[in-house]
């Protein structure tokens, strides 16, 4: 394990850690490193084409703002949910920390739900990848928002898996693969959603990889590790809701 | 669950309170772009400013970082501070084509 190097008894043996904390705590700020100038180029690629253009679509109206609002607030109070979490796990409280983790996942979960209704409810009034109804000569706006939205909103999913897993190991596969048929079953075929909820599939399969071939009991480090990840999502969502929505408000 | 010993005050209520000013700035930035206060190169200078304190907040109390080693700290956010800087002179292009009309 990665971790015995740091809290080994023989001396001189291994160096001192370079930051001075647990090796997958800097692994996760590293993966945490690039992932933000992943999410960077998309902002800043957003950002260029709603600069440039002054005929950039303004299609979200009061109820939209009040629904990225509420979004905001749920990714927010995830975060306070999981750092709360992380204290329970140093504190060795297994019980509270499980109940933390699941109302960040509740939180979470919400968010990806909201989202999926802003997203279908943009598809319905005729925006796609290519061309939106608002600006006919902007046809960028729907491929950015998109792969922007998307691309966070993915992130979210992955994440509630992972604390998924972090919280019941093993017994969360059967729940994601309910929630997966459920997903599939419940939304018609010409929603984009139909496909997308495969995701959930895909999760649980390397999910089920992980906890088969390195079972472990997850301890206060992977809760702290975890919640590295999901607040780094809610960061993100921190630009996306006033680059994506708030400069793009019809009053 | 092993247990860890806090290295620093990990009290509640810090948290409540950086969960409170994270929703009060949201609030302000809604207001701000529903009343459409500037105009929108301003307005996006304005909101990302407000972006920026939120994301501070989110990683030095959230993710701990201003609890951890000096060195930690400035390798981390130094390195992602500089390459994100970096990716501003794509903006040069955005603005010579607003105030050109270039198609």
């Amino acid at each position: 394990m990665a971790d015995a190097a740091v809290h080994h008894d023989i001396a001189g043996v291994y160096e001192p850690s370079l930051f001075g904390t647990y090796s997958k705590k800097i692994g996760m700020w590293l993966f945490l490193a690039s992932d933000s100038l992943t999410f960077g180029a998309l902002l800043f690629a957003y950002s260029y084409g709603r600069v440039s253009n002054p005929s950039w679509p303004t299609p979200f109206g009061k109820e939209s703002i009040i629904n990225a609002t509420i979004m905001t607030a749920c990714l927010l109070s995830s975060s306070l949910t999981m750092v709360l979490g992380v204290l329970a796990a140093h504190r060795g409280d297994k019980i509270r920390t499980r109940n933390w983790l699941f109302a960040t996942m509740f939180f979470g979960a919400a968010f990806v739900l909201l989202h999926g209704m802003e997203w279908s409810k943009l598809i319905h009034e005729g925006m796609t990848p290519f061309t939106n109804p608002w600006a006919p000569s902007v046809p960028q706006f729907g491929g950015t928002f998109f792969t922007l939205t998307g691309m966070h909103m993915l992130h979210v999913t992955i994440g509630v898996i992972y604390l998924g897993v972090v919280a019941l190991r093993k017994k969360f596969l059967p729940v994601l693969l309910l929630l997966w048929l459920i997903g599939w079953l419940a939304t018609p075929a010409s929603n984009v959603f139909h496909l997308g909820v495969h995701v959930l599939l895909i999760g649980a399969v390397v999910a089920a990889m992980v906890l088969f071939l390195h079972p472990k009991d997850y301890d206060s480090h992977d809760v702290e590790v975890s919640g590295l990840y999901w607040h780094f999502v809610d960061l993100v969502w921190m630009f996306i809701f006033p680059l994506v929505y708030l400069m793009s408000t019809r009053v | 669950m092993h247990t860890v010993a806090a290295t620093h005050d990990e009290s509640k209520a810090q948290y409540f309170w950086v969960w409170g000013a994270l929703l009060v700035l949201t609030g302000v930035e809604v207001f701000l772009a529903y009343e459409q206060f500037f105009q929108p190169v301003r307005m996006l200078e304005v909101l990302m400013v407000l972006s920026v304190i939120k994301a501070a907040l989110i990683i030095a109390y959230f993710m701990h970082l201003m609890f951890e080693v000096p060195f930690m700290r400035f390798m981390l956010m130094a390195a992602i501070v500089a390459c994100l800087c970096l990716m501003c002179i794509f903006f040069a292009d955005a603005m010579r084509i607003l105030s050109l009309g270039v198609k």
